[in-house]
């Protein structure tokens, strides 16, 4: 019975995580001197609005300019966001990052035929797999979801190397309305070709249609945006592949997302 | 007298006797609206290429109530967001003949000769004057002003903002 209902559950959790826009929403993201900001994070379909779930804070990594590690002040989980602080006190680019680095199995339950799902980490997937289950298949899921905040002059950023990232030219908080920024999409520290990235403008509620440009990275993972208006955009691309690292797994589920603002 | 000798002086060392300069005149119009606060202002030179090339004028709120000895208001020097993203951030504010009181309502005339520390010299070619306004609970505005340097004659642009910038006067002296 438990077991069902968390079966139920995940499903659910499953289905919203595909279904629906994961976002971060810092309050600023430049600044002239150090202070605290808050950050807003959310699941839904409307750009950045709160109304569907709170985004689960478990993967937050905030990464100060001289490459330490921040803890976040004030979390919480409310209903439809989370928020948390945090205390930007140096001169610099900070990243804020939440991961969701998993993997998540389907089977079929030997003695009824039914079909089951879980998720899990790397090294407790196994676990959750019956030994007698039929049709096992897992997939390996690497997300991260991130924006970025400078205190005065931009620094640069260290390359994560591991999943999708975006590395922006120039800095990614120096973003301008009818400017054109370049951007490079990588892939495990390597140029991520031919994807199409998703670049949608906030305030989706307030406009008919959702007037999201579709760009194509080039052969060196490059691609451009000439900024059609000021605000704050979500940017997200998505792939799979094979590199697993869990070894049941035969397919890696790819997924980055950031929140960039542009200035009018 | 002092132009005889300037140019006598310029005669025995083959220069220009004067050094170039010029003069910034930025009107801050006076605002009819129930809560005014004074505006931020910037005023730079700015490369063909859009760098920076030299700040000539900050004015923000340099009190120092707090013992802050930047003054109470480098938290919103960001807000002069243009100024701000072509290298003001790099300034490491107050700075000596630069950096300033805000203003009130009124036309404020500035003069920079060349070789100075807000006007140093400048390579022979295209530039612009840029002078952004940034008011608390108001708008913003920038204006700007293209010119040749050196100039070749003594020469007046003048361009105008609409809301938060009045009349903005760059004067060439050769």
């Amino acid at each position: 019975m438990k077991t069902s209902l968390l079966a139920i559950a995940l499903i659910a959790a499953l289905g919203t995580a595909q279904a629906h826009n994961a976002w971060l929403l810092p309050s600023t993201t430049v600044l002239s001197k150090g202070d605290v900001i808050t950050v807003d994070a959310g699941v839904s379909n409307d750009l950045f609005v709160a109304n569907h779930n709170a985004l689960r804070l478990d993967g937050l990594q905030i990464t100060a300019p001289d490459g330490g590690t921040l803890k976040p002040d004030n979390v919480a989980q409310l209903k439809q966001r989370s928020v948390f602080d945090v205390s930007v006190a140096q001169a610099g680019t900070y990243r804020i990052a939440v991961l969701n680095n998993g993997a998540f199995a389907s089977w079929k339950d030997k003695a009824t035929g039914q079909a089951k799902r879980a998720r899990g980490t790397a090294e407790t997937i196994g676990r959750e797999i019956p030994v007698d289950a039929a049709d096992v298949v897992v997939t390996q899921s690497a997300g991260r979801i991130e924006t970025f905040v400078t205190v005065g002059k931009p620094s640069q950023l260290k390359p994560i190397g591991q999943g999708l990232e975006l590395i922006a030219t120039g800095s990614p908080t120096d973003l301008v309305k009818g400017e054109k920024s370049t951007f490079t999409l990588n892939l495990d520290g390597q140029p991520a070709k031919d994807l199409e990235v998703t670049v949608t403008a906030g305030n989706t509620q307030y406009r008919d249609k959702l007037e999201e440009l579709k760009i194509k990275t080039d052969s060196k993972g490059q691609f451009s945006v000439t900024w059609p208006s000021a605000g704050m955009y979500w940017l997200d691309v998505n792939t799979k592949d094979n590199k697993t690292t869990v070894p049941q797994a035969k397919e890696r589920r790819l997924s980055y997302a950031a929140t960039l603002e542009v200035m009018p | 007298m002092k132009v005889r000798y300037s140019l006598a002086l310029g005669a025995l060392f083959g220069a220009p006797a004067f050094a170039a300069g010029l003069g910034v005149s930025i009107e801050v119009p006076r605002l009819n609206v129930s809560e005014y606060h004074r505006p931020y202002v910037a005023a730079w030179i700015e490369r063909a290429d859009n760098t920076l090339a030299t700040t000539l004028t900050v004015w923000y709120d340099v009190r120092t109530k707090t013992n802050n000895p930047e003054g109470e208001g480098t938290k919103w020097l960001k807000d002069l967001r243009q100024w701000w993203r072509r290298g003001g951030r790099e300034l490491a504010v107050p700075v000596d003949g630069i950096t300033g009181a805000t203003k009130p309502a009124g036309k404020h005339q500035l003069s920079f000769s060349e070789g100075s520390a807000a006007l140093p010299k400048l390579a022979p070619g295209a530039y612009k004057l840029v002078v952004e306004a940034a008011r608390e609970v108001g708008g913003r505005e920038v204006v700007s002003i293209p010119f040749q340097w050196p100039p070749a004659a003594a020469a007046q642009p003048v361009a105008a903002g609409k809301e938060e910038l009045g009349e903005i006067r760059l004067e060439l002296k050769p």
